[in-house]
């Protein structure tokens, strides 16, 4: 029940056109594997463009979290500050609030700023994550406190033990998070569908929407399913190189979306 | 300690502006917004304040039909996915061979693209000019009669969207349950079987008390994820949800803001807000059961 729709549509997009199309009872298998729809998905709509688009996008988004976060999560950890409690106690308090209620407000602060159909457009209002930062946060603070105290004594800097020390040691964790927003940018949907209207800068879910409603003509199925299984494969071998790491970061407690 | 004060903060400032322009104001516009009548979102100017945006959203037949889809959503989709997901990792939990590959299969749809993945269910169930799909014919071959799934009747349309979202939540709601089994002490199952107890009575005794938290937090994420459905339904049967009869709250609330009929961050604004009252009301009538049947 779990692999067969993975299997029906890979079968799908290897079968021909007009084999597709002459079988009245779907076949379960074919003999004549074909991959020329996996080149008209590429040539005659512009999946390729909505790759390099959603890899622009999943990157830049990624990185400029990962910064933001790394620097909060320090703060939050490991320095001491007025105000320090009551901040953190806020950002816990925005976990609860649902971004149904924030992304009006987010389309008009964009649209207002001119930023329509550009990467920044789309990146900026994806770059904060309270429960990235909330994940490291833990992460850092369990790191023992002898370690700072000791480069502390040595001289070195904040920002040097936050680089060479802090973020060495957690690396699991990071990679963790990289990867689960990694995720999470390759399938986000509804953001990019509100901000962007011109197909250059179409990411593959929006891609794929548009292909559904006007690539192809709406009977060429293979060529459809040879999209698809092109936009699902990256985050399938993404997950079978990182199965361990993303299964134990999905259980410490994250939903999808 | 001045100097301290003032480097945490340095070190906070990237996170809080962005949780400044993108939380914080949002959340305190989005309610201006809402008591904004007439708002023209070109010129930016209103009539005057009041409660007729949600009196407007409140009466459109497209909202409450909306509200009446994620209504039957909700009420199919979380007791069904929980249970199933329940029986599948009390399965995974007994069985030694094979059980990392199953775990391993039984995620892979948390990973793929809502939107993808759609799109072979929606080959799956629809019926064309040349073909009646794959279901369909199945169906036939059990003696029934083919129906169009994707543009046919209503309850059809909602059994292909149920089933499609319960396929995308199994896997999360899976993983969390194995990981719950797992982590109940041992000895309590062997002090049961020294005592001859019988499996019947060691999983409603034993099992479901240990594990009746992470059970009530499923739920409780069950109902707000289900509550905000919404690209599912566009997988399922294209942007224009509207004139399919299949929108949700949430599509509701975009389709008001941008599209063929949007514009109207007003509505969409109240539509939200109504939608997290619903949400609101729920969580807190969950969490009062819970409060009778869960054991910590």
């Amino acid at each position: 029940m779990v692999l067969f729709p993975f299997y029906w549509m890979i079968l799908t997009s290897v079968k021909s056109y007009a084999a597709y199309n002459g079988e009245a009872v779907p076949q379960l298998y074919t003999l004549s594997p074909t991959f020329k729809n996996y080149l008209d998905a590429f040539t005659t709509v512009n999946l390729g463009k909505y790759f390099v688009n959603s890899i622009i996008f999943t990157v830049a988004s990624t990185a400029l979290m990962m910064v933001v976060i790394i620097f909060a999560a320090f703060a939050f950890a490991r320095l001491d500050f007025k105000g320090k409690n009551v901040a953190f106690t806020l950002f816990l308090a925005l976990m609860m609030i649902p971004n149904e209620l924030v992304i009006i407000t987010n389309f008009t602060t964009i649209t207002n700023w001119n930023m329509r159909n550009t990467f920044l457009g789309l990146i900026l209002p994806s770059v904060m994550s309270i429960f990235y930062l909330y994940l490291l946060k833990e992460n850092f603070a369990q790191v023992p406190d002898e370690l700072y105290h000791a480069a502390k004594v040595d001289g070195t800097k904040d920002i040097t033990y936050l680089f060479k020390v802090l973020v060495p040691i957690c690396r699991p964790t990071i990679v963790t998070i990289i990867i689960l927003k990694v995720i999470e940018c390759w399938n986000s949907y509804v953001w990019p569908r509100l901000i962007t209207d011109d197909e250059a800068y179409y990411l593959v879910s929006n891609g794929i929407q548009e292909i559904r409603e006007h690539g192809f003509g709406r009977e060429n199925i293979p060529a459809m399913m040879a999209a698809v299984v092109a936009v699902s494969l990256p985050l399938i071998v993404i997950f079978l190189i990182f199965r361990k790491k993303i299964m134990a970061g999905v259980s410490r407690g994250g939903t999808k979306g | 300690m001045k100097k301290s004060n003032l480097k945490g903060w340095l070190y906070l400032l990237p996170a809080f502006v962005f949780i400044g322009i993108f939380m914080i104001y949002p959340l305190i516009d989005v309610f201006v917004y809402s008591f904004e009548e007439g708002y023209n979102f070109a010129s930016q100017t209103f009539f005057g304040k009041g409660l007729y945006n949600f009196s407007y959203v409140l009466h459109d037949t497209f909202f409450l039909q909306a509200v009446r889809n994620t209504f039957i959503l909700v009420l199919i989709t979380v007791p069904i996915s929980t249970g199933l997901a329940l029986l599948i990792s009390v399965c995974l939990n007994s069985i030694k061979v094979l059980r990392d590959f199953l775990q391993t299969v039984y995620f892979l749809p948390y990973v793929t693209n809502t939107l993808a993945v759609g799109m072979v269910f929606m080959i799956l169930f629809k019926k064309t000019a040349y073909t009646d799909g794959l279901v369909n014919v199945i169906l036939n071959t059990f003696g029934g009669s083919s129906i169009d799934f994707i543009e046919g009747p209503y309850w059809a349309k909602m059994f292909v969207l149920c089933f499609y979202t319960i396929w995308i939540v199994l896997p999360f709601k899976i993983l969390i349950l194995t990981s719950a089994l797992a982590s109940v002490n041992k000895n309590y199952y062997d002090a049961a079987r020294v005592d001859g107890t019988t499996r019947g009575r060691i999983f409603t005794k034993i099992t479901l008390p240990m594990i009746s938290p992470t059970i009530f937090y499923l739920i409780i994420t069950g109902f707000i994820g289900a509550f905000k459905a919404y690209s599912d339904a566009v997988a399922l049967f294209g942007t224009d949800l509207n004139s399919a009869g299949m929108n949700t709250i949430v599509g509701y609330v975009y389709d008001m803001l941008y599209g063929n009929s949007g514009g109207y961050p007003s509505y969409a604004s109240a539509a939200a807000i109504v939608l997290f009252a619903i949400v609101l009301t729920i969580t807190c009538i969950n969490l009062m059961v819970s409060k009778k049947n869960v054991h910590y």
